[in-house]
């Protein structure tokens, strides 16, 4: 089921927000707690630092700096970043991979919030099955809490077959298993957990075990990458939320015969490329989520 | 006591009998003869990458690969996927039972270039 946008879009300032209901408001049976605060964060995706196309994104090597300033000139700013995959573009070379991936995480490191997450896309860690983004960037699937939201990383892209595995979903059901079935739980993976277009490989191949092991728990949200554009879909009661890329957004899902970057338009620099600001209200389960283009300068 | 003509008749017999399995083995045997496709995989394409099937006949994709391991996967086609590994020879049966046009692409990361690694089958009536 896809989200009808006209339910809840609303158009704020220099991007686009979208109130997403989360599921005690659709039920409207909500379980509230004393002192649960509200935060935002902040959701970067496919920066693919190290491509190389002028005819695809002629500031190739700008995005991720103009990305860095912007979250810097936030006025309040995240509690955390969350980088969901393809921090660099994919070469054969493992020392130019271990080039690109120290590259980035030095120009990501001017982020003034320290807080900063990483998980990998299959451009990172789809060669050498994360080798090289563990040694820059730490573990490919963990957990962590923040004001009572519990978050889990997954990592479905390591794996070359694009799957998340028996073993990590047995990880999986473990970490779920320590949650009451009402806690507040975001996921970050890199590809969708559903099949949002197989013939794209826009999708997990173990994806529904995950989403079956996380449909008992009331309030789940899912933020990813992978597609470089902003995608909205439900499973059930989880909403799944796409973000843009960095570098070179891609055609809508089975729009085109061959899913090949869109071509730079001069007229519209950066279009179709931006970052995402996720402003959790905690007590409500509700995620507002705020679109923000790169732009020049 | 059978007669020497008797003894002619049962090898006659035997001998047509096995005529005739002979014949319907090797009718049976020709029928089932699937057609075979070699492709061949290699960093960022797959020769040829249009394949052209008739419907409902089962036919065999031989792949090999030139160069790493590649994937192999029509998800239009009940999923039919392969692992391609250098230095083997990959068969995969497929049956379209309709008309029409599949896609199939690498499903296993490849590298720059891995997702222009497709291809189509098209199936004639």
């Amino acid at each position: 089921m896809k989200i009808d946008r006209r339910d809840f879009l609303k158009l704020m300032g220099m991007g686009s927000a979208i109130l997403v209901l989360g599921p005690h408001s659709l039920a409207g049976a909500a379980t509230t707690k004393a002192g649960q605060d509200d935060f935002f964060f902040v959701q970067l995706s496919d920066t693919h630092w190290g491509f190389n196309g002028p005819q695809i994104n002629p500031d190739a090597t700008g995005t991720l700096k103009k990305a860095v300033a912007a979250v810097n000139s936030m006025k309040s700013q995240p509690d955390f970043v969350m980088f969901t995959g393809d921090i660099t573009h994919t070469t054969d070379d493992p020392k130019e991979r271990r080039k690109r991936l120290a590259e980035a995480r030095d120009i990501i490191r001017g982020l003034k919030v320290k807080n900063i997450k990483f998980m990998p896309g299959e451009h990172d860690a789809g060669l050498d099955n994360g080798e090289a983004f563990q040694e820059y960037f730490g573990k490919t699937h963990y957990t962590f809490e923040h004001k009572e939201v519990y978050f889990i990383v997954i990592d479905n892209v390591s794996d070359p077959t694009s799957s998340i595995t028996d073993t990590q979903l047995q990880w999986l059901s473990a970490e779920l298993k320590k949650l009451d079935k009402d806690s507040r739980i975001v996921v970050f993976t890199h590809r969708p957990l559903f099949d949002l277009y197989p013939n794209w490989d826009w999708w997990t191949r173990d994806g529904a075990k995950a989403v079956d092991l996380l449909m008992p728990y009331k309030n789940v949200t899912v933020f990813y990458g992978h597609i470089h554009q902003e995608h909205h879909h439900m499973t059930g009661h989880i909403a799944h939320h796409a973000a843009k890329g960095m570098m070179f957004p891609l055609p809508a899902p089975g729009s085109v015969p061959k899913r090949v970057p869109i071509p730079w338009d001069s007229a519209k620099p950066y279009s179709g490329l931006g970052y995402r600001r996720v402003e959790a209200k905690v007590e409500k389960a509700e995620y507002v989520l705020t679109e923000y283009p790169i732009k020049k300068g | 006591m059978k007669s020497a003509k008797d003894r002619f008749r049962f090898i006659l017999t035997l001998i047509m009998v096995f005529a005739v399995i002979s014949f319907v083995t090797g009718v049976f045997v020709a029928c089932q003869k699937k057609q075979v496709i070699k492709i061949t995989a290699k960093k960022f394409e797959y020769s040829p990458n249009v394949i052209r099937i008739k419907k409902g006949v089962p036919v065999v994709l031989e792949f090999s690969s030139l160069d790493s391991v590649h994937g192999f996967t029509v998800p239009d086609l009940g999923g039919v996927r392969a692992t391609i590994e250098p230095g083997k020879v990959t068969q995969v049966r497929i049956v379209a039972p309709k008309a029409g046009t599949y896609e199939f692409h690498c499903d296993l990361f490849c590298g720059d270039g891995h997702e222009g690694m497709t291809g189509k089958i098209i199936v004639e009536e």
